[in-house]
């Protein structure tokens, strides 16, 4: 099992306790534990300055000696360690060469959540993602099936409705928060979707919400994006579609989806705003189906013919457009 | 957006056409062509209105990228370092610009002196990919946060000006 982890630890003590389910564990994490991180009780003060990845060892081999552990304290997003983590994944399983059994992505930025997206795209790694608000008082899990399910580029990043009295934030639509509570609910919703999928029993479900403000659960299951951006997924979902026209015929059971709500004043627009009506325009998309208590961030306009000039046509070389740009 | 000032600067960089990253091989040197393309008429664009306030280069890869920015206040010209790596997801993510001198002295950064931006800048960005390029990123990601966050360190005495420094 592969972890890739910023934030959140109570994961971990979790999982460690179910083993002998998890024989394995593969930490990614580029960050150092600091006092800031103590309200989450799963480090330690005098672990302040370790990896986390090498305090989270230190701790979950205490919890269970008998779970194996490789840890990298390193950024995923760049070019050079990216490859290394691909490889991780696809050759880092209990079995050494062979690709591990799930990815759980733990991390608390969009970049991050993109960069473990296209890994597993491209290796049809089988990952749940989880997240917490910035104002944390919601959270969420998904189970990312690549081409089957909707990857986590195929629609733009979903958010729990928080259901948080707008008047009450001094700078509009900020709350920044870190809830340690929170993160135990959604780190024990997420290790129990990762149990019920890894030993069968249950419902897996695709994607589960917590809104923390009414205790809300929403859940629904979002299908692959045809016109992904992400051209692995393309290409996981044409292999889907394969697999699934060769299997023999079955009931579906079809989730029934609640009727989209249209939302109150998600866009935050203000008595002034800083952004005019013709420009909301243009930048607003579709919004796709979900049901009541999900919404988007923001939404992806059409791709129209573009507005504003492109770079022009030349024949300068790349090392001829340096060298120009150093003179400058 | 921005203001009418950065609006107005922004609709003068050209758009990027190439949709590759870091990991496309010859696509990849299409893409950075037109970043360059981009960057040139950007620091054209800004020499003519007598604002010239940031230089780039890259290495050989253009996956890593460094620089210095300029800002001027009450006459005096600040000046810092700055640098980023591509990410393996660009253009869909933008990179992280980093002040590394200015690491730890705002709440608007994260470690290693990354610099915090707003609300508004990642939906943008979203809306825009591949045509928003590292220039756009310059316009509307590191302009706009040294507008705000230098005459913020200055008025409160945690960055002073160099002497060697005159506008």
């Amino acid at each position: 099992m592969l972890l890739q982890w910023w934030e959140w630890e109570v994961w971990g003590v979790s999982l460690q306790k179910c083993s002998p389910d998890v024989a394995l564990l593969l930490l990614f994490d580029y960050d150092k534990v600091e006092l800031a991180n103590m309200n989450r009780l799963f480090f330690q003060p005098h672990q302040a300055g370790l990896s986390k990845v090498e305090a989270a060892e230190h701790t979950l081999r205490n919890i269970n000696p008998d779970v194996a552990f490789e840890t990298h304290n390193y950024n995923i997003t760049t070019m050079d360690n990216f490859t290394h983590f691909m490889d991780r994944i696809s050759h880092g399983g209990l079995e050494e060469g062979k690709p591990v059994d799930l990815v759980l992505s733990c991390v608390d930025n969009f970049e991050a959540r993109m960069a473990i997206n296209t890994a597993c795209n491209e290796l049809a790694q089988i990952w749940m993602e989880s997240g917490v608000s910035e104002n944390a008082v919601s959270g969420h899990i998904q189970l990312i099936i690549p081409g089957e399910t909707a990857c986590f580029a195929c629609a733009p990043p979903l958010v729990v409705a928080a259901n948080i009295d707008e008047k009450t934030l001094k700078r509009d639509g900020v709350c920044a928060a870190s809830l340690p509570t929170t993160m135990g609910v959604v780190a024990g919703l997420l290790v129990q979707n990762v149990l019920k999928y890894l030993l069968g029993f249950g419902t897996v479900s695709y994607y589960l919400g917590y809104n923390a403000m009414q205790d809300f659960f929403p859940s629904m299951a979002m299908k692959a994006n045809p016109q992904c951006d992400d051209r692995h997924c393309r290409r996981q979902q044409d292999e889907y579609k394969k697999k699934e026209a060769e299997r023999p015929k079955q009931e579906v059971v079809q989730e029934e989806e609640e009727e989209v709500v249209h939302e109150d004043n998600e866009w935050g627009i203000e008595l002034v705003s800083e952004v005019s009506e013709a420009e909301l325009r243009d930048a607003s998309g579709p919004v796709p189906d979900l049901p009541e208590g999900i919404t988007v961030a923001y939404t992806i306009p059409e791709k129209d013919g573009g507005s504003g000039e492109t770079v022009e046509e030349t024949d300068q070389s790349l090392e001829e457009l340096m060298a120009q740009m150093k003179k400058m | 957006m921005a203001d009418e000032a950065t609006r107005k600067a922004v609709s003068e960089i050209p758009l990027l056409k190439t949709n590759s990253g870091p990991r496309d091989k010859e696509l990849w040197v299409q893409r950075l062509r037109e970043e360059y393309l981009s960057l040139i008429k950007y620091v054209e664009n800004n020499k003519a209105a007598d604002n010239d306030w940031f230089r780039l280069e890259s290495n050989k890869e253009g996956t890593r990228w460094f620089g210095k920015c300029w800002y001027i206040h009450e006459l005096l010209k600040y000046e810092f370092d700055m640098e980023f790596d591509i990410p393996v997801t660009y253009p869909a993510t933008a990179p992280e610009v980093a002040i590394p001198e200015l690491d730890g002295k705002t709440a608007k950064m994260y470690r290693g002196g990354k610099i915090c931006l707003t609300d508004h800048f990642k939906p943008l960005w979203a809306r825009n990919v591949p045509k928003f390029g590292l220039a756009h990123l310059m316009a509307l990601g590191l302009g706009p946060w040294l507008a705000v966050e230098i005459p913020d360190l200055i008025a409160k005495g945690i960055i002073q000006h160099k002497e060697q420094q005159n506008s």
